[in-house]
């Protein structure tokens, strides 16, 4: 077979400080997003947001280190479980309960990751895809989930006794704070040192392991950053919604995440938010047609791949010249 | 008549519930063992292969007034067919990309199946009937025997050492071991490794099209029969690791009988003890039971 390989995500560039165009195109963001809510309906956004956190969080993973998290529902619904119960069962404040679900979601991504860095490629798919079907069996039958109900009227709380999340713009500001926050770490993570190694790691393993790093512990880092801040876009999604359920946990969620960032640009900075608030503007026209939701979802996996495998970013970024 | 405890008729009953599982992992990692040897792609897809294997043999039955043996034969052709049709036009472009690029473009194509045959027959099953001469069954005295169970664990058992032979032993098996190893070079010795690259994709969805046949007297006729199945069977494939054709059938029935023991002895585990012994077993062999590190 052929030798030179596509690899999934943009290309290793050497990037020192914040580029001038990424920075325009981070305004741009920061600009549409705060002028939205009076445009848009705030919850959808809110929606949209805690998917785009999921989906940088897990672009960090495939777009960065090459590793393709095929389970990283577990992390946006465990965390999503265990914020839910902390605030609706314990009264905790809404910062705690966040805080809670992402700190259960790290060790969970610990755990999970220490034996899927055991294997390579597809392998790995097929363990992380296997080990959030044994959390999602585990959550059918715990008692502390509701089963097929979920976690239903979970209260938002006051945020550090100041801001009453119950005002939906508040909460708005509130989300849109948490996602800015996750976007500026992983930007950091992705242009440090760290972020460099794990794009070494992507191209060339062997390589990597004979320049002296120790590959798995970064490849661990890499997974256990994606999971805590999958189970911060999952804990707010819960208080959000007042909701914590099985959709989060299902495999069909974990395919929805790699959908937005496929559908965005693996391997791009902007990539994941933009493909996030296309499949959630997607769903929710297409939520009345039911089974039609899959399917559309499998014919932009399949184009995708097949035609337009850097995404919508990736390729206005080749447009432009630059990376985005 | 007891042992451990536990009544010998549920424990035999048990025991045969987790061989016919066992015969679905053991038909399905097969052929997607068989697949990713030579085109190191994970056929996501494998689980609607299984599915439209079964709703093939329903249409026959109903449209056609073909029976369940007719289906047996016809079936895997159909859906095998349908694979190399997907190969043809979609697979062929992926392999010089990143083995990844395989699983997500099989995993749109699983969810566009089963989004399809979920629009059209709804989310619940179908009856198949069991065909006459497979009805009934025996009673061996410390447990009742269905006639058809049987005829699956058998049949199945008889396909896998079939694939294995033909892999193992024959000449054909033998370019096909090569072209695994070194496509290039089994080239070069004028074998038309594309052709067989295709007709592999075929064979090893046309297994998942029999497993389905097989299993729809047993589980009903049902769009989303093989979403769940094909992750369960993902962590076999793990657990017993891809290098090897024996491999796979020993673990697929191995880990069917122990998920039905599971179900007897601590049946709130029983959905999710393939999942921990996959755990276990990358802790202490990462490469799988009988696999090679690649």
């Amino acid at each position: 077979m052929a030798t030179a390989r596509e690899y999934v995500g943009a290309p290793a560039l050497a990037t020192h400080g914040v580029l001038a165009h990424q920075a325009v195109a981070f305004a741009v963001m920061v600009a549409l997003l705060a002028l939205a809510p009076f445009i848009v309906y705030p919850v959808f956004l809110m929606k949209a947001l805690c998917f785009a956190l999921f989906a940088c969080a897990f672009n960090l993973l495939i777009g960065y280190a090459g590793l393709l998290s095929f389970g990283h529902a577990a992390f946006l619904g465990s965390a999503g479980y265990v914020s839910a119960h902390v605030a609706k069962v314990w009264g905790m404040p809404p910062e705690v309960a966040i805080l809670c679900g992402a700190a259960v979601s790290t060790v969970l991504g610990f755990a999970i990751g220490a034996l899927a860095i055991r294997r390579q490629g597809i392998y790995f798919a097929m363990i992380t895809l296997a080990l959030a079907q044994l959390l999602f069996f585990f959550y059918v039958q715990a008692p502390f989930t509701g089963g097929e109900d979920g976690i239903q009227a979970v209260p938002r709380g006051v945020l550090f006794g100041l801001l009453d999340l119950r005002h939906v713009m508040t909460m708005y500001w509130v989300v849109f704070a948490i996602f800015l926050a996750g976007f500026l770490l992983i930007y950091r993570a992705i242009h440090s040192p760290f972020g460099q190694v794990l794009k070494s790691i992507r191209e060339n393993e062997p390589r990597a392991v004979s320049l002296g790093y120790k590959v798995d512990q970064y490849k661990l880092l890499a997974f256990v950053l994606s999971a805590g801040l999958a189970g911060v876009a999952g804990g707010t999604k819960a208080l959000v919604f007042q909701l914590a359920s099985l959709t989060d946990v299902h495999w069909s969620m974990s395919g929805e995440v790699v959908l937005m960032t496929l559908l965005g640009g693996l391997g791009t900075v902007f990539g994941p938010v933009v493909g996030a608030f296309i499949v959630v503007t997607l769903e929710n026209y297409l939520a009345q047609l039911g089974a039609w939701v899959t399917v559309v979802q499998g014919v932009i996996f399949v184009v995708c791949v097949l035609t337009f495998r850097r995404g919508v970013i990736g390729e206005l970024g080749r447009l432009l010249g630059k990376p985005l | 008549m007891t042992i451990l405890g536990i009544p010998v008729q549920a424990l035999f009953g048990q025991l045969l519930i987790g061989l016919i599982n066992g015969s679905f992992y053991a038909l399905l990692s097969l052929g997607l063992a068989v697949i990713f040897g030579l085109l190191n792609i994970i056929n996501f897809t494998h689980g609607a292969q299984y599915m439209m294997g079964a709703f093939v043999a329903y249409f026959l039955l109903h449209g056609a007034g073909l029976g369940y043996f007719a289906s047996l034969v016809i079936a895997p052709i159909v859906v095998g067919l349908f694979g190399i049709l997907i190969e043809r036009t979609m697979l062929k472009q992926l392999y010089h990309l990143d083995h990844l690029y395989g699983l997500l473009l099989t995993f749109g194509l699983a969810l566009i199946i089963q989004g399809l045959f979920r629009h059209e027959f709804g989310s619940s099953g179908l009856p198949y009937d069991i065909p006459p001469i497979l009805t009934g069954g025996t009673n061996l005295g410390f447990m009742f025997l269905p006639r058809y169970r049987a005829w699956v664990v058998v049949f199945s058992l008889v396909t896998c050492l079939g694939t294995w032979y033909a892999i193992e032993r024959t000449k054909l098996g033998a370019y096909l071991r090569a072209a695994t190893e070194n496509p290039a070079l089994v080239q070069a010795f004028g074998i038309n490794v594309p052709r067989m690259v295709t007709l592999t994709y075929g064979f090893g969805v046309a297994l998942a099209a029999l497993a389905g046949v097989l299993a729809a007297p047993i589980y009903q006729v049902n769009p989303l029969m093989g979403a769940d199945l094909i992750i369960v069977v993902f962590a076999v494939v793990v657990i017993g690791g891809m290098g090897s054709i024996l491999g796979s059938i020993v673990t697929g029935f191995g880990l069917g009988v122990i998920e039905g023991l599971t179900k007897v002895f601590y049946p709130e585990a029983s959905n999710t003890v393939i999942f921990v012994i996959m755990g276990l077993v990358l802790l202490v062999r990462p490469a799988g039971l009988f696999g090679r590190e690649r």
